[in-house]
């Protein structure tokens, strides 16, 4: 449902002020959005400056250093610092992407840092993606064959049908693009969003998976596939630089030609 | 046994209040509220084809509402939603179709658009008001 302001315990009050060393060269001011499910309090943004000759290049080495050396108490998702899985996915300077691959050089003024829009929040900057992840659990993203795999080998493709995945297997799920898209912010109940689609359409397109039909039957629905309205902001903000919005419009187009 | 504790609701992280606009939402929205624009004026339409119907004496008074300061206003909106509408219709297809789906083809495409929208709107009032071209 469409609701553009956010609920009474969801409004942002202005939060804690953590200065600068003394003697820094090259402060940085990072605002961060705080909320913990531990006290009665409703969400804030506590502004950190920070000292850039004493951390790494990326945003996300920004976070690491204020959890180690001013507030043990921020929290967030991290694992490989490297783009490959997809943890750290987050809004940073006004869209979403992978603080750890996010340069801090790129951001001109304070940086500022929210959780990945229209969703719950588990605490500061981890949100809830059990509802995504349910999402992309109903499109069953397996292969499906009723042909056995030969005996001697694995199934084979044609180099042209292998290259019909890419732009899609590396995908690596980080919920960037669907939390930047206000179709899915007013529709996540129903409509998958851009990351799942594309997920979806990976096993549409691949030759050596027998369920195409049913897997288009199961999109063909107002709400699952066609609340993309072409707003375009998940390839915007993709920071694998892949392209949700291709894989729903050539969904799209396989239906539409479907039915002649 | 202490009670279950009940789990706090979390809060709703936010999403117009932070996200940076883009070319491409923008457009977007405005194509969304040209859409609600040409309802809108759909009534200005059947208003003057029933003032048409009912003979020289209303169209003159639905021309002299139209002539005013605030029916210009009205009528430049409602050319605006239809020229906007129309072009980013056109644009609509063309992704429909599977063209100019990537994102430096949005925004060229964008930026052809809007000034062929404002053009078109020129055009349009300069004819309006017997400007010849």
């Amino acid at each position: 449902m469409v609701e553009f302001a956010l609920p009474k315990n969801s409004k942002i009050l202005p939060g804690k002020e953590f200065p600068a060393p003394r003697a820094c060269k090259h402060p940085k001011k990072f605002k961060i959005y705080r909320w913990s499910p531990d006290d009665d309090e409703n969400p804030r943004v506590d502004t950190y400056t920070i000292d850039l000759d004493a951390c790494g290049a990326m945003v996300l080495d920004a976070l690491i250093y204020i959890k180690d050396n001013i507030d043990s108490t921020l929290t967030f998702r991290r694992s490989c610092r490297e783009g490959i899985c997809g943890s750290c996915a987050m809004n940073i300077d006004g869209t979403n992407t992978l603080a750890c691959t996010k340069p801090i050089a790129e951001i001109s003024g304070a940086v500022k840092v929210y959780p990945l829009p229209h969703m719950e929040v588990v605490k500061d900057l981890v949100p809830d993606l059990n509802p995504a992840y349910a999402q992309y659990a109903l499109v069953e993203p397996w292969i499906k064959s009723e042909t056995p795999p030969p005996s001697d080998r694995e199934r084979l493709q044609t180099p042209e049908d292998r290259a019909k995945l890419d732009g899609l297997y590396e995908c690596i799920l980080c919920f960037c693009c669907s939390a930047s898209c206000p179709s899915y912010w007013w529709n996540s109940a129903r409509y998958l969003g851009p990351s799942v689609l594309l997920q979806a359409y990976r096993w549409i397109v691949d030759s050596r998976d027998e369920a195409t039909e049913d897997r288009l039957d199961a999109l063909h629905d107002p709400f699952r596939l066609y609340r993309c309205h072409t707003i375009m902001n998940c390839t915007n903000t993709c920071p694998k630089g892949l392209n949700p919005a291709r894989a729903i419009a050539e969904t799209k187009k396989l239906l539409f030609l479907r039915q002649e | 046994m202490p009670a279950p504790t009940k789990m706090k609701a979390r809060p709703r992280s936010p999403h117009l209040q932070i996200y940076k606009p883009q070319l491409s939402s923008v457009l977007s929205i405005t194509h969304r509220v040209s859409g609600v624009g040409l309802t809108l004026g759909a009534v200005v339409f059947v208003a003057w084809l029933a003032a048409l119907a009912g003979g020289a004496e209303s169209y003159a008074t639905f021309l002299s509402y139209a002539q005013s300061f605030l029916g210009q206003i009205i009528l430049f909106g409602f050319s605006f939603a239809f020229l906007y509408h129309l072009c980013c219709g056109i644009r609509h297809l063309l992704w429909d179709a599977g063209y100019f789906l990537e994102i430096k083809d949005v925004y060229m495409t964008g930026k052809v658009m809007v000034p062929t929208v404002l053009v078109l709107l020129l055009i349009v009032w300069l004819k309006a008001y017997g400007v010849s071209l």
